[in-house]
């Protein structure tokens, strides 16, 4: 398996109580596909994230990629935060050109990687534009050509249209679901909004909180174009509703 | 428009501060020798400026000034940059600082004397003390104060020390570090003249002490309005400085 997560704990202390993350979470992930990691807050998905990007260590269990256990932040796997991340004394393309500055590829060679990564997420011409003169859906984007110029194994989102308005997070989530088609990258996407998930997701991740578990895995088979008023993607939807659903179930039991 | 209003505002201004000077001339029954009218300190700057005096005890400061001003900037900068990704250390080195922080420079100045003798050296160092502190201290929190996602993205870009510094965390902190620059710009040009007036025998503070030897207060008021606009134009010269870089930065504010 490519990615494996196995027996992942990880406990937090705040405000002196302890509160746990990951309980013994359980995963497996193939190389391209597109994996959602839906719930809700508490729930422990970025946690999980966090821990397969290499910025948190689980405190017990294995989180491997590759074979290999993962122990600190790599190149080949790039993460795309809420708040995008620009280095605002950039322009737009120097901030592309920022993974490849590390690599050292030379200065003609991250232009055009610059141009064409800024090509595919629409944003031809803004080269010279800095970050505080765009959209945050703009920001987003310039941070995609970012990620996507270093030609990483991985990418990791961080509810990455979280701070977008509806329609600019559609045309984002339309991008993001072509884009990793095209340039066939494994995709592991934290969310909150379950449309969202499915509409992107090959499998949507189904977390709960307190403890932080995965609840269950469901299988999306929508293939890749995707119609969100079409009755299969209803279906899917509501089939991630029932399982939250099942959550109060699971209370009002426990309350009787 | 702004520009001609702030213009306006200047002329009158300073209009006003040489009225009331005039007044207090006209009122007052000192001897005209101890305090002078402004249009005496006015021929007092001629007289400076045709005899060249002026122009050499400029120069002389100027070069104190700028030499021990930027050791000062570029060390606290640099330390600070150091200590700032550090705080362990900076833990240690944080309490001796605040020791050293409150003590006038002027107070170091008999010490610095003895140790280095009458010249450009006391007020050099004079000057660097002055500097040193707010640069270093506003450095240091500068950097601390970095938004941590800089950082992680530079993490997973792979970028390292000392690129890490150059292309990430003194951008990022820089805002809050001119800001302690341009502080510390007036406060060292204040302490300049306190230098220049114990531990020199040339220069702007020493020309305040000689009008006094020899009773110019004309020579020693036409000095104190020199000092002051050279401390203006200083000021413009590093804010001006500092909007080239932000603009050169993306118009950061």
């Amino acid at each position: 398996m490519y990615i494996e997560i196995k027996d992942a704990c990880k406990n937090y202390v705040q405000d002196g109580k302890e509160f746990t993350a990951l309980d013994h979470v359980s995963l497996d992930i193939e190389k391209g596909e597109f994996i959602c990691l839906l719930g809700p807050s508490g729930c422990g998905k970025s946690t999980l994230l966090n821990a397969l990007a290499g910025f948190e260590k689980v405190n017990s269990g294995s989180v491997k990629i590759d074979g290999r256990e993962v122990t600190a932040p790599s190149i080949n796997n790039i993460t795309i935060f809420q708040n995008y991340g620009l280095l605002p004394w950039r322009n737009v393309q120097k901030n592309v050109e920022l993974g490849l500055e590390s690599k050292k590829v030379p200065k003609s060679e991250r232009a055009a990687a610059a141009k064409k990564y800024l090509e595919l997420v629409g944003l031809s011409g803004y080269e010279k534009r800095y970050p505080k003169q765009l959209s945050g859906g703009q920001q987003q984007r310039v941070a995609i050509a970012r990620g996507l110029a270093v030609a990483p194994d991985i990418i990791f989102m961080d509810e990455p249209f979280g701070a977008l308005d509806a329609i600019t997070r559609m045309k984002l989530q339309e991008d993001i679901l072509r884009i990793s088609r095209e340039e066939k990258k494994t995709i592991i996407f934290v969310t909150h909004d379950i449309e969202e998930a499915v509409f992107l997701a090959d499998r949507i991740v189904v977390m709960m909180a307190d403890p932080g578990r995965i609840k269950s895995v469901v299988k999306v088979p929508l293939g890749d174009h995707r119609d969100r008023t079409s009755e299969n993607f209803l279906y899917v939807r509501d089939k991630i509703f029932e399982l939250f659903n099942l959550k109060s179930d699971e209370y009002i039991e426990y309350y009787i | 428009m702004k520009k001609i209003l702030s213009l306006k505002n200047v002329v009158v201004s300073i209009a006003i501060l040489i009225l009331i000077w005039q007044i207090l001339f006209s009122v007052s029954s000192y001897n005209k020798a101890l305090f002078p009218s402004p249009k005496m300190a006015f021929d007092a700057l001629l007289e400076m400026i045709e005899n060249g005096k002026l122009f050499e005890n400029i120069k002389t400061s100027m070069y104190r000034f700028v030499v021990g001003y930027s050791i000062s900037v570029v060390s606290a900068v640099v330390l600070g940059l150091i200590l700032g990704r550090i705080p362990k250390v900076f833990q240690y080195v944080n309490p001796a600082l605040q020791l050293l922080r409150p003590i006038s420079p002027t107070a170091w100045m008999p010490f610095i004397v003895l140790l280095f003798g009458i010249g450009d050296v006391p007020a050099i160092v004079i000057i660097f003390i002055a500097a040193f502190f707010p640069v270093l201290l506003s450095t240091v929190s500068a950097v601390g104060n970095i938004d941590p996602i800089y950082l992680k993205v530079s993490k997973n870009f792979g970028i390292k020390q000392p690129a890490l510094t150059w292309k990430v965390i003194f951008p990022a902190a820089f805002p809050q570090i001119a800001n302690g620059v341009h502080l510390a710009l007036g406060t060292a040009w204040i302490f300049l003249v306190a230098g220049e007036m114990v531990g020199a025998q040339s220069g702007l503070g020493y020309q305040i002490i000689d009008a006094r030897n020899n009773i110019r207060a004309d020579i020693l008021l036409a000095t104190i309005l020199v000092i002051g606009v050279i401390g203006i134009l200083l000021d413009s010269i590093l804010k001006f400085i500092e909007k080239a870089i932000m603009r050169s930065w993306g118009g950061a504010e």
